[in-house]
């Protein structure tokens, strides 16, 4: 009879060994804690989190109908971003490829170069399109050119850091190749290098151009040109259904970038 | 005997009316962008003076209004961890629904809808709408941070489910189980890894955006720097920028061990 | 002429790769090195061409001492230096044509070889080396659409259109099959009597190595322990090179050699 009771007992089922569930309790409990902490801490005025769905709504209602008024301003603003996209990326390019060149462990000339190189890319990465925006705003005043440099400093990091990893993946064989016909390193650069990471350069430059449209739509609310300069002033003068207008633009601009990046990248692959 | 042998690199691409249209078409392009493009030279002109006056009155950055910095990325980090624990809560029932192989088309369209119009604006416009809808404030950027990761996370969620092993949901609908018992027993263990990790890159992700959806009043740090810069004090908005910085550079850091450390 | 004396090699405090070999090389005899692997032999043919640096010792060729050389003089130098590889360290996403001529690179100035615009000499020397090899027709191929034999083909014309004195063949058919490997060591074979250069060829498979070339030099742990005509390559002799244990740090320095062979 004890026997059989000591055999049920070992055979007891639990999902997690002791240790597990110890480890998932104070995850679990670490996690409470700091939504606790955080919920009871915020600077929120809670009435109004409850009557947010009926605000949200409303603003919903005052949108409708979208107003075809401005629809030629529309259509002009879109363009304008997307000629600071493209234009932003174009420029990017230029200043992405050296730095990549420098930050990349294979090509890079010196170590001060490579922590150059890094030290461009983490900073470009770390500060937000909107950031660089404001900045390139007070520097230039408002206007395209603050628009199309804040998207292309934020592209650097982004491109940079991408094309350094596909230099530094490259196979090494084709680079002792060139060197053993005693080719200097420009040449060994043009034939061994640049062939291996053309395809990664067109795709990386793709799809970041089409982040920078995206980008792109929110510039003008610091003033830096593009769809957001008109959908600020709409917002601050009340017309909503302009608004709801320039929303659904710049859906479909967003819509038609993608299948646009699509396409070409279904081209190069 | 031999001949004059020539030999060309053939052209990346082969018909001579595209290759050449090609070339014309973006010169023309990005002529005609450059000529149409509202550039108020004047004032641009005036740029590098501004600049070193800039720069300038940012160095040394200041760290005397610390209360303020700290009650700002007190905000960002309650904005980041509320919007990531609701959006990755919500996003679930979202990538559920549009997910191809396990609803029906209407709930399909509906739920890629939602994913689409949640992806198409970036954070800082909806932001935008909420400050106006719910006014200034974190709980505008919470509704902001929320929707972009039902957006993200919700999207790649739903192609994992797309590409679950299908074998494992015919198993359990042999047993009987219900559409309940089938998500919890054949699909969700086999999109866990990948949801853990999505939700700490998306913690990450939303902890840098909050620092922008302040820009426009959506409360955090940015709300912070967009005052520092409306009082023209560089000083307090260099500092500002370089906490932000290293403080992506760390919660970068962190996000990336624990993605390591689960996979 | 090729003339090593006392050439060491060691990476790191490794014992030496290389241990104080001498080799004399005349006319255009064929020469296989053979040993096993981590024997030294890829070490030795990099460091001629100075792929690897040595750690001592001196290497002339035709009375110049390429030991020392530097920059400018070292380019110079190893454009008089074929050197086909075991992986044909071809260019893979350029024509057969580009890969061919990329030989020239030592030659030409940066503005020719990136517009590719090469002197009609070059061209009409590539057209008849490929014509001599077999591979003219492909000449507009990308070199990675062809088969392993055509590719070090390309690899070998590659090596000649440097015009050298010397032709270093590093396993040059350990990644072909047998049939197409055999062809490749009668092409060198042949090669190397019609244009009177003296050929080094790094071999594994012994018969080859007796079947193909005229002298035989064996390496074991870096010193050279055999040097003779084929006919004397016995069964002693191969024995003392393969038999016995394997020194302890074998394995590794064949990696290392690659490594090394970065500058």
């Amino acid at each position: 009879m004890v026997d059989h009771a000591q055999k049920l007992a070992d055979r007891v089922w639990q999902r997690h060994s002791r240790k597990q569930r110890l480890a998932r309790y104070g995850v679990f409990f670490v996690t409470l804690l700091v939504v606790v902490w955080a919920v009871r801490d915020i600077d929120i005025f809670w009435p109004w989190v409850w009557d947010a769905p009926t605000q949200i709504a409303n603003l919903g209602g005052r949108m409708w109908p979208p107003s075809a008024a401005g629809l030629g301003a529309i259509i002009n603003a879109l363009i304008e971003t997307v000629h600071i996209a493209t234009l932003a990326t174009f420029l990017t390019i230029f200043i992405a490829l050296p730095v990549a060149y420098i930050a990349a462990q294979n090509t890079t000339p010196n170590r001060a170069c490579l922590w150059l190189g890094r030290f461009i890319l983490v900073s470009s990465r770390s500060v937000n399109t909107i950031i660089w925006a404001l900045l390139f705003v007070a520097i230039f005043g408002p206007g395209v050119l603050a628009g199309i440099l804040a998207i292309a400093f934020r592209s650097i990091g982004f491109i940079g850091k991408l094309m350094g990893e596909a230099i530094e993946e490259i196979d090494r064989r084709p680079v002792e190749a060139m060197q053993a016909t005693g080719a200097s390193k420009a040449k060994v650069i043009a034939y061994a290098i640049v062939p291996q990471v053309m395809p990664a350069f067109f795709a990386i430059v793709i799809l970041r151009w089409d982040i920078n449209i995206r980008e792109s739509t929110v510039l003008g609310l610091v003033g830096a040109g593009g769809i957001g300069v008109i959908l600020q002033s709409a917002i601050d003068t009340f017309a909503w259904p302009t608004v709801a207008t320039i929303l659904l633009a710049i859906i479909v601009l967003v819509l038609i970038g993608e299948a646009i990046t699509s396409l070409l990248r279904r081209r190069v692959m | 005997m031999t001949p004059q042998r020539y030999w060309k690199k053939p052209p990346f691409i082969h018909n001579p009316w595209l290759r050449y249209g090609l070339w014309a078409g973006v010169t023309l392009y990005l002529l005609m962008a450059l000529w149409t493009l509202p550039f108020d030279w004047a004032r641009i002109a005036e740029g590098l003076p501004r600049a070193a006056r800039i720069f300038s009155g940012g160095f040394p950055p200041s760290f005397e209004r610390l209360d303020l910095l700290t009650q700002g990325f007190k905000e960002s980090f309650q904005i980041a961890i509320l919007a990531t624990l609701l959006g990755v809560a919500l996003s679930i029932p979202c990538a559920v629904m549009a997910a191809r192989n396990i609803s029906p088309l209407p709930v399909y369209l509906f739920g890629r809808a939602v994913i689409i119009v949640s992806r198409s604006f970036h954070p800082v416009i909806v932001a935008i709408l909420f400050v106006a809808a719910v006014g200034f404030g974190p709980l505008a950027g919470i509704i902001t941070l929320m929707l972009y990761s039902i957006g993200f996370v919700g999207k790649l969620l739903a192609e994992e489910i797309e590409e679950i092993d299908w074998g494992q949901v015919e198993a359990v609908r042999a047993a009987g189980g219900g559409f309940m018992a089938m998500l919890c027993y054949a699909v969700f263990p086999q999109i866990l890894p990948r949801q853990v990790g999505l939700s700490m890159y998306q913690l990450d992700s939303n902890l840098r955006a909050s620092a922008v959806v302040g820009i426009v009043g959506a409360g955090g740090i940015g709300s912070t720097l967009m005052n520092a810069f409306g009082r023209y004090d560089y000083a307090f908005a260099c500092a500002i920028l370089l906490i932000i910085i290293a403080v992506i550079l760390v919660s970068e850091g962190i996000s990336g061990w624990v993605r390591k450390k689960i996979w | 002429m090729l003339e090593i004396t006392h050439l060491t090699k060691r990476y790191g405090r490794n014992e030496a790769v290389l241990q104080g070999l001498d080799l004399h090389v005349e006319g255009n005899s064929v020469v296989a090195i053979v040993g096993a692997s981590g024997a030294g032999k890829s070490t030795l043919l990099r460091c001629i061409n100075r792929l690897v640096e040595p750690s001592s010792g001196s290497i002339k060729l035709n009375g110049h001492e390429l030991v020392k050389l530097k920059g400018g003089d070292l380019r110079r130098a190893r454009r008089k230096i074929g050197m086909v590889f075991q992986g044909f360290n071809l260019l893979d996403r350029l024509t057969v044509m580009e890969n061919v001529l990329a030989g020239r690179l030592g030659y030409l100035s940066l503005y020719q070889a990136v517009m590719r615009r090469y002197p009609q000499a070059d061209i009409e020397r590539a057209f008849t080396l490929m014509e001599r090899v077999g591979i003219a027709q492909y000449a507009n191929k990308r070199a990675d659409e062809l088969s392993g034999g055509e590719r070090q083909r390309v690899g070998v014309v590659r090596a000649l259109m440097q015009e050298p004195d010397v032709l270093l063949a590093d396993e040059p058919t350990a990644s072909l099959d047998p049939r197409t490997s055999e062809q490749i060591m009668v092409l060198l074979q042949s090669l190397a009597s019609e244009l009177s250069l003296p050929v080094l060829i790094n071999i594994h498979n012994v018969t080859q190595a007796k079947a193909y070339t005229e002298r035989i030099v064996g390496l074991r742990h870096g010193k050279m322990i055999f040097d003779g005509v084929p006919d004397d390559f016995n069964q002693d002799a191969l024995d003392a090179i393969y038999g016995g244990i394997e020194s302890p740090d074998d394995s590794s320095s064949d990696d290392e050699a690659e490594q090394g062979a970065s500058p």
